[in-house]
């Protein structure tokens, strides 16, 4: 072994305590006013910003959903009326898309990542990121004001007529809201991508970025080419609604369905926005607690970047039922199955890495491990409603709600959640109750389970979504799936309380508690407000978990024995 | 540095290739205004636009100097017409296909057939 | 060249570098407004397959006089911006800044002549509306997306016309060294805004003359 720091791999012999980070200097200390959190320029800071924002729109969306399953437990009403149940889960919808998972990882990991992860100081463009969050977070609070106090009874997808012509409520507002933070949506990622092209450390080569790096730059890409879409449909509600002038109003020649176009073009996409970044946590905590290297490193690259393209090009999946041509619905139908593929191949690629390997259930793993098999149930369930005749049954039932509540909470809160506690010891300086963690974890994936698998069910033998009273014959579903939301609610409120706990009493935390490989763990936790007190220049493969003190094969690829902790 | 404009040499580099693009572009402009008012029928628009995307081209190459641009920021630009012509292709794979008639027999709305194009498909 | 360093910014090392990362940012937003505009013109095509008789008569109505004029206007504020661009390349302060100021004179006639073009409109009753003079009702579509390409492209002139501004006072005052990317990507904004107006004048101005 050679004294030089090889980036990526831990020096042998040195304690995890090495480079442990005193508070004084890092970036938390840099500044203690709320002013100096409210001005910053520093992507960390911002990261903390955006996460403390979702973490409260999370639990805003989440007690809608926790009003409406108590609400549902019974087939005729229990205390809402329809207007309020309608206003709930349109609220629900539009917190959760819009201001919880479009931003949560790319906002929180992706900013306070993405330069570590590179070898840089900063984003390319430090002022447009903290603009990011001010758009973000008053369009946010705005939208949520008006549904909240006004309300809106549309569901998230503001479907025409409806949006434009019948709803009451404060649809315009809503709407403004969104299209405020989209700008948001689009300003990160047109500083992603900057960042990415231009700021990498020496060395840091296409390929040997971690694939949380490919993952935040795919996902801009879609951020930036999805979101003005969704922006200008929204404008044309707005225009329709506030002006009368007729965009979609069928009594002047106007096509509902354009409208569906223009808001599914940016809102498939959008679930791919939600689904990348959680396959590039997922793509770093895996091979670290299974120390092995990842499977197919190259094939996951190209796996991001086909989603990425191909995910633009099925949107009418969502309109089969609704008048499209059925040239559309068989174009739509095929491209929907092509992109099944590369989800696949991750899926292969995650479980070919955890074979052989040494794996340890930390809570990150067992979020991880979650998210594999939670994302394949869903994507599988896709392939159901990606089939014309199928989805002919299943559209507008709870099969298709179940279906992406597997993919977003089972697939991308899962992620969060497992990024949360991989990186909380380097963003907080501090470790968190690994037991409690533990215990959240299974309980969220317990939960989980129990409310929306009983989901497939009702919505297969004929439960439609968005209707407040139902058939008798469904309530025994209902109640079992509102049972499994209240110990979903209880996983999810768990790591608020250890957390925070963390952060007064949590054992300080090492540089590298999980003796992983990249940047961000050479560093001190928590980071010094530069990041690295020296450009670190890289010469290793990513994922380079092997033995300290084996020589690498000739080609420079890590080998694929399975290994223990080196200290 | 001083304010001066310098030989002339060095003032014709900045002058000389924006105007002669100009002057292209305010021709084809006049040329697209004279067609139209021209009995080109079904082919004014086709001709309109196609001169339309002529002038956007010059200006994106030259006025925008994505030829002196780097590699990258070409590809940008063409992403963002690639990603496009998706959005144009597959929506039209709609309406270009709707049904001329509704179930029941009777013309439908939607039809981009029925409408003094011809039958298209 | 200690002025140069007021156009440095963190995390850049140096100037040339943060003038790449400028470019590639400026057209990456290039691109998204790409698509914001291109959602209008797919909505506007799909109803012309639809209703093409219909959109004979409505663009019939739209004043092709003011439509001309502001092209000719933008397409020479292009080329004052591409000059200006070119000059601050050459670090030719004065000329820079003359055509910074230009392009806010032609901008500033656009919105001008906007204004009149849309009293006229208004005049005519070309609201969409219970109202509204022509028929059929597709007509209506016409002028709806009318108002929405032609007000949606003047607050990009009008937001751009402000940056300009800012940005010429700021050279001015030497604020800014004649050496900051921003020229470079205001310019290119600018140029966007030139190409959007280029599409929509066959669009809404050359329909229905013949």
């Amino acid at each position: 072994m050679t004294d030089v720091a090889i980036a990526g791999v831990p020096r042998p012999g040195l304690p995890p305590s090495a480079g442990e980070g005193r508070e004084g200097a890092s970036y938390l200390s840099a500044g203690h006013t709320l002013l100096s959190w409210l001005t910053t320029t520093d992507h960390k800071r911002i990261a903390i910003l955006y996460a403390v924002s979702i973490t409260i729109f999370f639990f805003i969306g989440g007690i809608a959903i926790a009003l409406l399953r108590l609400e549902l437990v019974v087939p005729h009403g229990l205390f809402l009326t329809s207007e309020a149940y309608n206003r709930l889960f349109s609220l629900h919808g539009i917190i959760m898309v819009w201001f919880f998972l479009v931003p949560s990882i790319p906002g929180t990991m992706g900013n306070f990542l993405l330069p570590l992860m590179i070898g840089a100081r900063d984003v390319a463009f430090p002022r447009l990121n903290l603009l990011s969050w001010y758009l973000y977070v008053f369009a946010a609070a705005f939208a949520v004001y008006a549904l909240v106090s006004g309300g809106v009874d549309t569901g998230w997808t503001f479907y025409t007529p409806f949006s434009t012509n019948y709803a009451t409520g404060y649809v315009i507002a809503a709407a403004a809201g969104v299209f405020v933070s989209g700008f948001s949506s689009i300003a990160t990622g047109v500083n992603f991508i900057a960042t990415a092209h231009m700021l990498r450390a020496p060395g840091m080569t296409w390929f040997r970025l971690p694939l949380f790096v490919w993952a935040m730059y795919t996902v801009s890409m879609v951020m930036v080419l999805a979101t003005p879409v969704l922006a200008m449909s929204l404008l044309l509600i707005i225009a329709e609604r506030a002006f009368g002038l007729p965009i979609f109003d069928s009594a002047r020649g106007g096509d509902p369905i354009l409208f569906q176009h223009l808001f599914w073009f940016y809102s498939h996409p959008a679930v791919y926005i939600m689904i990348l970044p959680a396959m590039g946590v997922v793509s770093e905590v895996i091979p670290c607690f299974a120390r092995k290297t990842i499977f197919g490193y190259a094939f996951m690259v190209y796996a991001l970047i086909t989603i990425a393209v191909i995910g633009f090009m099925v949107w009418g999946h969502h309109m089969f039922v609704a008048g499209q041509s059925p040239v559309a619905n068989l174009v739509f139908s095929f491209l929907s199955f092509i992109v099944a593929v590369p989800s696949a191949i991750k899926v292969f690629n995650w479980t070919a890495t955890l074979h052989r390997g040494s794996i340890t259930f930390e809570a990150p793993m067992i979020y991880a491990l979650g998210f594999v098999g939670l994302f394949t149930i869903g994507g599988l369930t896709g392939l159901f409603v990606a089939s014309v005749p199928i989805d002919i049954h299943a559209t507008d039932t709870y099969f298709v709600i179940a279906h992406f509540h597997f993919i977003m909470v089972g697939g991308t809160v899962s992620a969060y959640m497992a990024g949360l506690h991989f990186w909380w010891p380097k963003v907080t300086g501090r470790m968190y109750s690994e037991p409690w963690a533990r215990f959240a974890a299974i309980t969220t994936f317990l939960g989980f389970n129990a409310t929306f698998l009983p989901q497939f069910v009702m919505g297969w033998i004929g439960m439609p979504r968005r209707y407040h009273y139902y058939p008798d014959i469904f309530q025994p579903w209902h109640v079992m799936s509102s049972v499994g939301a209240l110990i979903l609610a209880v996983g999810y409120i768990l790591p608020l309380v250890y957390f925070g706990w963390s952060l007064i009493f949590g054992r300080r935390a090492p540089a590298n508690p999980w003796n992983a490989t990249g940047l961000e763990w050479q560093t001190s936790s928590p980071p010094p407000k530069e990041n690295f007190h020296r450009i670190p220049h890289v010469d290793a493969e990513p994922y380079a978990y092997y033995e300290s003190g084996q020589t690498s094969p000739a080609d420079g690829r890590p080998s694929f024995q399975p290994q223990g902790r080196t200290a | 540095m001083s304010d001066s404009n310098g030989p002339p040499s060095r003032a014709s580099r900045i002058w000389l290739r924006p105007i002669a693009v100009w002057c292209l572009l305010v021709l084809l402009a006049l040329a697209s205004l004279d067609a139209a008012y021209r009995p080109f029928h079904e082919l004014t628009t086709p001709l309109n636009l196609a001169i339309a995307a002529v002038m956007v081209v010059l200006l994106w190459l030259y006025l925008m100097d994505l030829i002196g641009s780097d590699a990258l920021v070409r590809l940008i630009a063409a992403a963002g017409l690639l990603w496009l012509s998706f959005m144009f292709a597959l929506t039209l794979s709609d309406y270009l296909f709707r049904p001329c008639e509704t179930p029941s027999g009777r013309p439908s709305a939607f039809c981009v057939a029925h409408n003094g194009y011809g039958r298209v498909f | 060249m200690s002025d140069v360093n007021a156009a440095l910014r963190e995390p850049w090392s140096d100037l040339r570098r943060q003038r790449e990362g400028v470019t590639v940012g400026i057209w990456l937003f290039i691109v998204s407004e790409v698509l914001f505009f291109g959602t209008l013109f797919l909505g506007y095509g799909v109803y012309r397959s639809l209703y093409p008789e219909a959109f004979r008569i409505a663009g019939a109505q739209t004043e092709v006089f003011y439509g001309s004029v502001n092209l000719l206007l933008l397409l020479t504020s292009s080329a004052a911006m591409t000059i200006a661009v070119d000059a601050s390349r050459q670090e030719m302060r004065r000329i820079t800044i003359i055509c910074l100021a230009l392009t806010i004179l032609l901008g500033a006639g656009f919105l001008l002549c906007k204004g009149l073009e849309y009293r006229d409109d208004i005049a005519k009753g070309l609201l969409p509306g219970a109202y509204f003079p022509l028929r059929p009702p597709q007509t209506q579509l016409f002028w709806a997306f009318y108002w929405v390409m032609t007000s949606v492209h003047a607050i990009h002139l009008a937001t751009g016309l402000v940056v300009v501004g800012v940005l010429a006072s700021l050279l001015w005052r030497h604020t800014l060294p004649i050496q900051t990317p921003a020229i470079q990507g205001v310019a290119t904004y600018w140029h966007f805004v030139d190409t959007v107006w280029i599409i929509i004048f066959p669009l809404l101005y050359l329909v229905g003359r013949s």
